[in-house]
């Protein structure tokens, strides 16, 4: 966990996640104004009153843009909960039993990735009325589980067979044992990032919803939008009123996929972007180090001299 | 061959799941829908919509579940989707043929360039991984997590007007009649130039990464070594060795992600008001539309299991090993 730490991506990340997890709790507390009063400054941009500016019928940006944070960031772990545990147990049971078992979730696993998850949602939560949060998270966690399903399939294959394993098996533990204790536990970094994945997902699926107005109870900032776009925000100039809450959105998205690469390259520290390839040599050559060594830290030089393998000389 | 008729069957199995999903939805609906529609579409609708109506969301008492099964697997294999409220009394095939060509253009040749591009910027961040590509990445980071319509939204504001060569909505001059004309080509051509931009931009970050990251673990592989060993040119052993082993998963997860991205392109044609399916899909949930709606749903997962059936055509030229098989 400390090195996971250390590494500059997934602070940075998490950092930025925790000041989202704050507004989506004190949010609807901190928020000047009630959402959805109405004032008499329609559309005016950002001054000291509303320092986010107005909607068309006087609400305040801001304040919709702090109460919406709850709803997104309530779905969006919702549905990645639901989604994870779901990928689990469609994943790790395909890949550790095998046979008849894999064959029939794989098929399943795969015909669920391979219909379009938005319209689908778009569908559903348009026959079913007055949907509420958690049962929109519900639906997108059940919608979009697959992706993360194959990959914890592939990796528990790889799993099956190693030693450890064996032993396990050999030793007649049994097989939830197996698979609670020995392959889980290898397993939390590819779970981990799956789940962060699929937050990220979620998040722009709610708010997919909101903004073509399927689903529109409570405040997100896929409702901002979807007023400002029928209210013809764009036609206003009213720059204020939709550039916020895609924002927010970008800046979470961006918090969740920088702790996807940290995870990434804990796991793999290949994948990390190295330091400087390009050096000079004592002869005063310049060497572009290639592919196929592991660079570990940024400051110290690696080694240079060895040719075909390491380096190469130009 | 056997390869592929596996997968063949895996795609009639898909179809027949989407089509079965699309029965049971509507009769999850609590009440009577087809009350309030036709309070809603007062004397608007025909007897024999109505009739139909009933029949859509399984409130014929008549039938049994399983007649109604097989009855909307005839009206199906018909081509008969019903009739769309929207655009009455158009049926939805009519309506949904009138949109598709506009979808499939602009989402079809904006993913294939953004496949091409990403996957070939993927390469050579990859290959020259410490380098200046490596600066892609935080960029490409922000990029796939804009949600597609709000760049939509953005570009409009920043690049259409009035008075700017980007058309800032339709797909066509509303002067002009669609017909393949030196007049209709350049006009379509030109309102599908921001949408495709939009849609390349929060797309091909994706690939990339993706791209980035199987480059990065290929390139450590023992027959790498060997190429340069053998004193290869670096771009024989960056294209033919390396590249050619990344894509592999990479063109497997083009079809899969297949179905992820018409959802955030979808989005994209409502944004600029573009009549591709979208843009119907958005008029339809507005006005509650169920039959077009359903329709709709059904055209893409359609749409992306052909889609997917290419792909597994280009893997099956791309690796020997699925050809040796069978």
């Amino acid at each position: 966990m400390k090195s996971f730490l250390r590494n500059g991506k997934a602070t940075a990340g998490l950092a930025i996640l925790g000041v989202y997890l704050l507004f989506a709790i004190i949010g609807p507390w901190i928020a000047p104004y009630d959402p959805s009063a109405r004032g008499n400054d329609l559309v005016k941009g950002p001054s000291a009153a509303h320092w986010l500016g107005t909607t068309h019928l006087g609400q305040d940006v801001l304040s919709q843009l702090l109460v919406g944070t709850r709803s997104v960031v309530y779905v969006g772990f919702l549905a990645a909960i639901i989604a994870t545990v779901l990928s689990v147990l469609v994943g790790v049971a395909a890949g550790y039993l095998g046979g008849k078992t894999d064959d029939t979730l794989s098929v399943f696993t795969n015909v669920v990735l391979v219909i379009p998850a938005v319209p689908l949602m778009i569908i559903i939560t348009s026959t079913l009325n007055d949907v509420s949060d958690t049962l929109i998270a519900v639906i997108i966690g059940l919608t979009c589980w697959s992706w993360n399903a194959r990959v914890l399939r592939a990796q528990t294959l790889s799993l099956r067979r190693r030693d450890f394993v064996e032993a396990a098996r050999a030793s007649g533990e049994r097989t939830w044992r197996i698979i609670g204790f020995e392959l889980l536990p290898n397993l939390t970094a590819v779970i981990a990032s799956g789940f962060v994945g699929t937050v990220i997902f979620a998040v722009l699926s709610e708010i997919t919803l909101a903004f073509i107005g399927v689903v529109n109870n409570g405040w997100n900032w896929g409702t901002i939008l979807f007023w400002a776009q029928g209210q013809q925000a764009l036609g206003q100039d009213a720059w204020w009123w939709f550039v916020p809450a895609g924002l927010a959105i970008a800046v979470l998205g961006m918090a969740l996929a920088l702790i996807n690469f940290g995870i990434d390259e804990f796991v793999s520290p290949r994948l990390r972007s190295a330091g400087k390839t390009k050096l000079r040599t004592a002869r005063g050559r310049t060497v572009r180090m290639r592919i196929g060594f592991t660079p570990v830290l940024g400051g110290a030089p690696p080694p240079a001299k060895e040719p075909a393998l390491a380096g190469e000389a130009k | 061959m056997k390869y592929f008729l596996q997968r063949m069957g895996f795609y009639l199995f898909t179809a027949w799941a989407a089509i079965t999903l699309n029965f049971f939805i509507p009769r999850l609906v609590p009440g009577d829908p087809v009350q309030s529609l036709i309070a809603k579409y007062q004397g608007q609708l025909s007897t024999k919509s109505i009739a139909s109506l009933y029949v859509l969301f399984g409130l014929d008492k008549h039938q049994s579940l399983w007649t109604q099964y097989v009855d909307y697997w005839k009206q199906i294999f018909h081509g008969d989707l019903g009739l769309s409220f929207t655009f009455f009394p158009a049926p939805v095939s009519q309506v949904i043929g009138q949109a598709l060509p506009w979808t499939v253009l602009l989402v079809g040749i904006t993913t294939i360039i953004s496949f091409t591009l990403g996957t070939g910027l993927g390469v050579l961040a990859g290959w020259r991984r410490g380098s200046w590509a490596d600066g892609l990445l935080p960029v490409t980071t922000f990029f796939s997590s804009v949600p597609y319509f709000w760049l939509g939204i953005l570009a409009i504001y920043l690049l259409a007007g009035p008075d700017s060569f980007f058309p800032s909505s339709g797909g066509f001059d509303s002067e002009l009649v669609p017909a393949w004309d030196q007049y209709f080509i350049p006009s379509a051509i030109q309102h599908s130039l921001l949408p495709a931009l939009t849609i390349l931009i929060s797309s091909v970050s994706g690939w990339i990464l993706s791209m980035r990251n199987m480059m990065v673990t290929v390139s450590s592989e023992d027959y790498i070594t060997v190429a340069h060993a053998k004193g290869l040119p670096e771009r024989r052993v960056a294209l033919s060795y390396a590249a050619r082993n990344a894509l592999l998963p990479s063109v497997s997860g083009f079809a899969l992600a297949l179905g992820f991205i018409v959802g955030g392109t979808l989005l994209v044609e409502i944004v600029f008001s573009y009549p591709g399916l979208g843009f119907t899909l958005l008029q339809a949930v507005g006005a509650k539309d169920y039959p077009l709606m359903q329709g709709i749903f059904l055209i893409i997962t359609i749409a992306v299991l052909v889609a997917n059936l290419l792909a597994d055509v280009a893997y099956l030229l791309l690796d020997p090993r699925t050809r040796k098989e069978g």
